[in-house]
């Protein structure tokens, strides 16, 4: 069901993440292959952005071990697997509010692809234009509202030149004319042969862009593999209408 | 790709010909002791140092996001590692700097565990790093507990010669210590250390290296402080560890930080030159100099948060040694300063590439 070890250009084994007491993540075995665009789906408390958190390295595992084109990465902060070209958004966006929207995503150009003054313009510029952001780009990032927030940590996220981009719920709250911008946005981003994760609620939306669905409940994988098929799935339809594979 | 034609700006018309002010502004005060008291030189001695410390402050906090209450550690340090080096024997005036190469020196393995400390716990290990250093340095046979000691070998040199030296070592010291900063501040360190203050976790998400930038702009700061407490020595001659290890120093700092702008270059500058005047013209009333000075930083947070600076700033778009980026967009292109561009789509680009 997985992609082979060895076309992965993402792979983690045995993850395990746990709070305390608390079992986040129970065993996860995950793998996709380079320019794959996997969707992830799951009830609340599913452990989804967890596993996100802990793919990217904003925390590391309890245990398991995670590689990155090739290498292992388990031990590399989040950073330096930015810089490697694994970059997430924020569920909850993170903007650097005291900056400009430009000044945002020129961080991550300069800092997460490494590049130089004026490409770095050039990527940051991009990405908003991408994005539709470039008319705001002058805006302090405190003064944004919700859903162009969710927008600039896309932009920033890509300015950063990811070769796999995980997504935390950037579609959340939009009209459906937003969420068709949104996809084709997803779907640029694939002709340009980025691999994406993308967590989201609004499954429907996910499913244009989604090849490959994966879907989580209470920290485990309970159906992994063709969105319909997925979708289908008795487990996956008890874990949304209660009950739980438990 | 057709962003080709946009133009990141780095200043505005009048930021340039604030440029050349500030070379003009120099270049004068370079030559005023010429025309200024043996008194008036004193006192601007002590204005560069206060520009100096405000600016350290600023960037520290301002930017950085790191407050911290206990830079006069290295204002302390500055002084006490002068008075060390003048007594081995070396000339003063050159112990001033060495001295402050030093504290950068050992800003660094403090740098070691403090700043894995956030916030208010930064904040205050910062000052017990202090108290602990004062316990130290008294401990020193040579400045002999709180009694203290002086820099004598500055007497072999004639009280106008002195005075003139440290004028323009204390002008030299804060117009090089604020170009450093400006530099850094402006540069692609200078976004990651703004971007590190608003959002530490997300900065490191786009592949900021966080606690070595953090680190760099620590021990600059502890540089320039400590080139503060060196030539505040050199000016007062006498050294007793607590007026130095005082955190008053620190109080000072943030008055005129607060009181000027924080997280604004122009702010800090500002407000040490205001703290200087209120001190010139208050500082003879005692206690109720100091009960002014809390009475007006309270007011300050209240009414004015954003500092002088950062209120003109906002009203009218001023921006003169600014160290941001703004895009200059098609439709505003007439408008270079404009703060809030409407954020209605303005259809940039039609052409695809």
């Amino acid at each position: 069901m997985n992609a082979t070890p060895n076309g992965a250009v993402l792979s983690a084994a045995g993850i395990h993440k746990r709070f305390g007491a608390l079992v986040v993540l129970d065993d996860i075995d995950f793998a996709m292959g380079a320019e794959e665009a996997v969707g992830i789906v799951g009830p609340n408390g599913a452990g989804k952005t967890t596993l996100l958190s802990v793919l990217s390295g904003a925390y590391p595992p309890s245990a398991g071990t995670i590689a990155f084109k090739g290498d292992d990465v388990t031990a590399l902060p989040a950073t330096q697997r930015c810089r490697l070209g694994l970059v997430r958004t924020h569920q909850v966006p993170k903007p650097f509010g005291g900056m400009t929207v430009f000044e945002n995503v020129f961080v991550a150009a300069s800092h997460g692809a490494g590049l130089g003054r004026d490409e770095a313009y050039e990527e940051a510029l991009g990405s908003l234009k991408l994005c539709g952001m470039l008319s705001i780009a002058n805006r302090r990032a405190e003064t944004l509202g919700l859903l162009d927030r969710k927008r600039l940590e896309l932009a920033r996220a890509l300015a950063a030149k990811p070769t796999l981009l995980l997504l935390d719920e950037i579609g959340g709250g939009l009209t459906d004319g937003e969420a068709g911008e949104l996809v084709e946005t997803i779907r640029e981003l694939r002709r340009r042969r980025i691999g994406i994760v993308w967590i989201e609620h609004i499954v429907h939306v996910l499913l244009q862009v989604a090849e490959r669905l994966i879907c989580m409940d209470a920290g485990k994988i309970i159906a992994d593999g063709e969105p319909q098929a997925v979708m289908a799935d008795p487990q996956v339809i008890s874990a949304y209408l209660g009950g739980g594979p438990k | 790709m057709n962003t080709a034609s946009l133009v990141i700006e780095r200043g505005t018309p009048a930021s340039r010909s604030a440029g050349i002010g500030v070379l003009t502004i120099i270049l004068l005060l370079a030559i005023a002791p010429q025309f200024l008291s043996a008194g008036a030189v004193d006192r601007m001695t002590a204005l560069f140092i206060y520009v100096i410390l405000a600016a350290m402050w600023n960037a520290l906090a301002g930017f950085g996001g790191l407050v911290s209450v206990g830079q006069q550690v290295f204002f302390g340090l500055g002084a006490y590692f002068a008075i060390r080096l003048a007594n081995a024997g070396l000339n003063p005036f050159v112990s001033l700097f060495v001295s402050a190469v030093i504290v950068g020196a050992v800003s660094w393995p403090i740098s070691l565990f403090m700043l894995r400390l956030r916030n208010g716990e930064f904040a205050i290990g910062m000052w017990v790093i202090a108290a602990l250093t004062h316990l130290l340095v008294n401990l020193d046979r040579l400045i002999q507990g709180e009694t203290g000691t002086s820099l004598i070998s500055l007497n072999v040199y004639d009280a106008s010669t002195r005075r003139l030296t440290i004028y323009w070592l204390a002008l030299a010291s804060m117009t090089a210590l604020l170009a450093i900063l400006f530099s850094l501040l402006r540069g692609s360190t200078g976004a990651a250390i703004r971007a590190i203050r608003d959002n530490e976790d997300a900065a490191a998400s786009v592949g900021v290296r966080v606690t070595g930038t953090k680190r760099q702009l620590f021990v600059l700061a502890a540089f320039g402080i400590g080139v503060a407490g060196a030539l505040w020595l050199a000016t007062a001659i006498t050294f007793q560890p607590k007026t130095y290890f005082n955190v008053q120093w620190t109080a000072y700092m943030i008055f005129m930080v607060l009181v000027g702008g924080i997280g604004t270059f122009e702010g800090a500058i500002l407000g040490a030159l205001l703290f200087f005047l209120i001190e010139t013209w208050f500082g003879g009333t005692g206690v109720w100099y100091l009960i002014g000075l809390g009475a007006a930083a309270l007011a300050f947070s209240l009414l004015l948060p954003r500092g002088l600076w950062g209120t003109l700033e906002e009203r009218f778009g001023w921006r003169l040694l600014s160290v941001g980026y703004r895009v200059r967009l098609p439709a505003s292109a007439a408008d270079p300063t404009g703060e809030a561009i409407s954020p209605a789509p303005t259809a940039a680009h039609s052409e695809k590439a």
